[in-house]
């Protein structure tokens, strides 16, 4: 449930905003997260409504914007798109494949007040 | 107690020989309000338009959007750079042993540490959730090691590790084994400032679990394939986990090894020894 602790992280992350951007709440987050990371998005909600409580982002909304896997294929020269880390190349069917896209988890924006 | 070298304070993370323990958990989750989950999620309105953004009428709630951009393992990241500069500037190879619970993580690195410590200089973070016990078994074999217990955390964190090599002090030039949490989920995520991550899979847990956990794979550089000398008793097809191992992650090295039998270590020591030799030259 490493979900949580990254809910944490998130928190400081606003926390850190609030004092430099000067707001006091926070209404809505937008959170980038990749397919390949390993993020649960149901988690994410669940942790981030327990860890926010009581806190300047307390009943915030989270809004999870996925971003697509996308790999560098050796064989092919080219991007594909791809959902796990084990995919195999839609085209040529290997498995030399370098992720390029799909490992983030970052906090794009916010509504605050 | 404010700690001096990043200003934490907060009170159940224990590293031993730390003046302060850390809880990251306490404060922000005090009690169970069950109601909380089923709240509308569009119960707040969004003023938009209710005049220039950024402008801030009092009375009037404003809402501004802000730009943030930043990585939510951001600070993490930072520690962990911070760490992987001290271990430079020391010259010092730091591994971060990841596995499954009973994998025989502990027994692979005290046979390690017996085999190694008249060679190298040598010492051992370990990371549980509870009890010293992994760090008592080190010290048995003369090698000085600090134990973190994380609490409720299920894996180590770059901060958590600068404070345990502070007060572990390791040596110039020296080889540090950061033991993480028997887990192959969450240290996946975790950057501690390691030079490599080396995940242990013995051959009693299934071929397949390269598969079933590809985040913590995908970060390995180094593939332990423990208990060999079993391999005649279990139902476990190498080449298929291998294959498996390099589907995630194409770079990945393996090694095929028994701690108990001995067999396969003189490989692993020659990785640790040409990964020391790579650390020194990258000064």
């Amino acid at each position: 449930m490493h979900e949580m602790s990254l809910c944490e992280s998130l928190l400081q992350v606003l926390e850190e905003h609030a004092q430099r951007q000067g707001f006091s709440r926070v209404r809505t987050v937008w959170l980038e997260i990749g397919t390949l990371s390993s993020v649960e998005p149901e988690a994410m909600r669940f942790s981030f409504d327990v860890v926010t409580r009581g806190t300047l982002a307390d009943r915030a909304e989270l809004e999870i914007i996925d971003v697509p896997g996308e790999a560098w294929c050796m064989q092919c020269s080219k991007r594909v798109v791809i959902t796990k880390h084990f995919d195999a190349c839609p085209d040529c069917g290997g498995y030399e494949l370098q992720v390029t896209a799909g490992k983030e988890m970052r906090v794009k924006e916010l509504e605050v007040e | 107690m404010m700690c001096m070298v990043c200003g934490c304070g907060e009170g159940g993370i224990r590293i031993e020989g730390h003046g302060h323990s850390h809880d990251r958990e306490q404060g922000h989750h005090p009690g169970h309000d069950h109601d909380r989950h089923y709240h509308n999620r569009h119960e707040h309105t969004h003023d938009y338009g209710q005049g220039p953004a950024h402008a801030h009428a009092p009375g009037l709630s404003q809402a501004r959007m802000v730009q943030v951009e930043e990585d939510i393992l951001g600070k993490n990241n930072q520690y962990a750079a911070a760490n992987r500069l001290r271990l430079a500037e020391l010259g010092i190879l730091a591994l971060n042993l990841v596995s499954s619970p009973g994998s025989g993580k502990t027994a692979l690195l005290t046979r390690t540490l017996d085999d190694l410590k008249d060679a190298l200089k040598l010492s051992v973070i370990e990371g549980d959730q509870q009890t010293a016990n992994d760090a008592e078994r080190v010290r048995d074999t003369g090698v000085k090691a600090v134990q973190i217990n994380t609490g409720k955390g299920c894996h180590l964190d770059a901060h958590q590790v600068g404070h345990a090599i502070e007060t572990l002090q390791p040596e110039t030039q020296s080889v540090l084994f950061i033991e993480n949490l028997g887990n192959l989920v969450c240290p996946a995520a975790f950057d501690l400032g390691e030079a490599h991550k080396v995940v242990i899979l013995s051959i009693t847990e299934g071929e397949d679990k390269p598969i079933k956990y590809p985040y913590m794979f995908h970060a390995a550089d180094l593939m332990l394939l423990n208990k060999i000398d079993l391999l005649p008793y279990v139902q476990f097809d190498l080449d298929r986990c291998i294959e498996y191992a390099r589907r995630v992650n194409p770079s990945i090295k393996v090694l095929q090894l028994s701690a108990t039998s001995g067999e396969g270590m003189t490989s692993w020591y020659q990785w640790i020894k040409a990964a020391r030799q790579l650390a020194l030259i990258g000064r």
